[in-house]
């Protein structure tokens, strides 16, 4: 099938399509724009290591625990995935919940699974071991970008402090 | 089976399968496979994929301009045309830019769609007439849904900068505006998965679309709805931890990739579903979003009215001039008394 008959019965050659890449800079243009913006988690992270946060626990009132009392009001790991839900679920009880028979402290009992009985409280109970916001709380919540509404009311007992001074 | 029941369900089984593959290698310590070498391998089909279609398609000669008749191209002067059409039937560069920005942007010709149905009419002898309107919901589906997911894929950005970049958590306080719920609900989400659901919806009930419908269109819709499921249980129900995640994410981006123990089933149905969706997408018909730039109805200044547009594949063809017919047959048309131009 190298020629073609027309109806002229002229032969002529076989069409002859270009191989190339047709608008060529405007393509790789594209194609350039493309690449560098879904890669620039790549660019910005180039040689950098990211270490994971590690939540310091190096406060006063901690060190001055005795080593058995060294823990939180949960088990750590639920802590990790639920603290916001539990402080949300404070919150609620203290301030919305009316609860006719709790006369002085509002729902402001929290027991914890040993049977330990809390004052439901952030500033109060957790702040009180955990007084350094930025180098616990913070350091994870900023590592993931998480910014969380509780800092709109409650004040870092440090700063609260020097304030109060 | 019917044609519809086979097609989706398919499409159906393939999602289940896909979470069950990812479900059993989450629990069968396969985490390294699915947690850093999956991703990997379908980030670079993505990729190698995605640019080796587009310069397949730029391969393809488009010697013509293509006016599509929606609207008035340009004329003589005194034949007037809004800015509607100078943007439908562009003349130059800028109004061609315009059209593009409003298919890219706003999805234009998705806006134009109509239905085309049969209403009861007593008046009529047939008791029926068939009229055509603008039918928006499918535009508003499809711009919700890929707006959602925009939004949705910045905001995970968060897990693969560090320091994460601003406008990530700007997006974040906006689409998180409204704090109800603990962690606050993002929007995106909802819109997404809502959007999603009617596109699905749609498909499913509307029988000429369903006619049309073949298991690879299904198919990206279940995986997407299958996403947005997976993310929003995630964050609101049956929580992961966070930081390993974006420990993982960013190991991943850093180039140094590392493995976090305490990373649930779900997440990794997640984020095999993800891997999945970028894998897949060079070979189906997701590839509409490099195709719309490559459109050659819409990427075009219809200027065919004033510009010679030469086919490079025209065969050199022999021309049978008039002159030359005229030489070839003169005699017998001077003897017929047909007129000629030349005598001689």
């Amino acid at each position: 099938m190298a020629d073609y008959k027309n109806e002229f019965g002229l032969f002529a050659e076989r069409p002859k399509v270009e191989k190339k890449l047709f608008d060529r800079n405007k393509v790789i243009a594209g194609l350039v724009i493309f690449i560098v913006m879904i890669t620039i988690p790549l660019w910005q992270n180039l040689g950098k290591i990211v270490a994971a946060p590690v939540p310091s626990l190096d406060t006063p009132v901690i060190k001055k625990l005795a080593e058995k009392d060294k823990k939180c009001v949960m088990p750590k790991e639920w802590m990790r995935a639920n603290h916001m839900q539990m402080l949300v679920d404070w919150r609620d009880n203290v301030v919305r919940t009316k609860e006719p028979n709790v006369t002085i402290s509002r729902g402001r009992e929290f027991v914890a699974p040993d049977g330990k009985q809390y004052l439901a409280s952030l500033t109060n109970t957790c702040m009180e071991c955990h007084s350094n916001k930025v180098e616990f709380c913070d350091k994870c919540h900023n590592y993931a970008a998480i910014a969380p509404n509780c800092w709109g009311c409650h004040l870092e007992t440090g700063k609260k402090m020097a304030e109060a001074k | 089976m019917d044609f519809f029941k086979r097609h989706f369900f398919v499409a159906l089984s393939a999602v289940l399968g896909l979470i069950i593959i990812a479900y059993v290698g989450a629990r069968g310590n396969l985490q390294l496979v699915f947690g850093v070498v999956v991703p990997y391998m379908a980030a670079l089909i993505f990729v190698e994929g995605l640019v080796y279609r587009v310069i397949q398609w730029a391969r393809s000669p488009v010697p013509f301009r293509i006016p599509t008749t929606a609207a008035q191209g340009r004329s003589l002067p005194w034949i007037k045309r809004d800015l509607g059409e100078k943007l439908d039937n562009p003349a130059d560069t800028p109004h061609l830019i315009g059209r593009m920005a409003l298919e890219v942007f706003a999805f234009r010709s998705l806006f134009r769609n109509l239905r085309t149905e049969l209403v009861k009419d007593p008046d009529n002898p047939e008791g029926a007439r068939l009229i055509h309107w603008s039918y928006k919901w499918l535009w508003l589906g499809a711009i919700a849904f890929h707006y959602a997911f925009l939004v949705v894929i910045l905001r995970h950005l968060r897990f693969f900068t560090e320091p994460t970049m601003g406008f990530v958590l700007m997006l974040d306080k906006v689409d998180g505006f409204f704090q109800f719920f603990t962690p606050a609900v993002y929007l995106s989400g909802v819109v997404l998965v809502a959007a999603v659901g009617y596109l699905l919806f749609r498909r499913i009930t509307n029988p000429t679309v369903r006619y049309i419908s073949l298991a690879a269109d299904y198919f990206p819709l279940l995986l997407i709805l299958g996403i947005g499921i997976t993310g929003i249980l995630m964050r609101y129900f049956f929580k992961t931890d966070i930081v390993a995640v974006k420990e993982l994410a960013i190991g991943l981006a850093t180039l140094h990739p590392k493995l976090p123990a305490n990373l649930s089933s779900l997440f990794y149905i997640h984020l095999f579903l993800v891997c999945v969706l970028f894998a897949y997408f060079p070979f189906s018909k997701l590839m509409h979003a490099p195709g719309v730039f490559m459109s050659p109805t819409r990427n075009m200044v219809c200027n065919n009215r004033w510009v010679m547009h030469v086919n490079p594949w025209n065969y050199p063809v022999k021309f049978h001039s008039y002159a030359e017919y005229e030489d070839k047959f003169r005699e017998p048309m001077i003897e017929a008394g047909i007129p000629v131009e030349k005598e001689q």
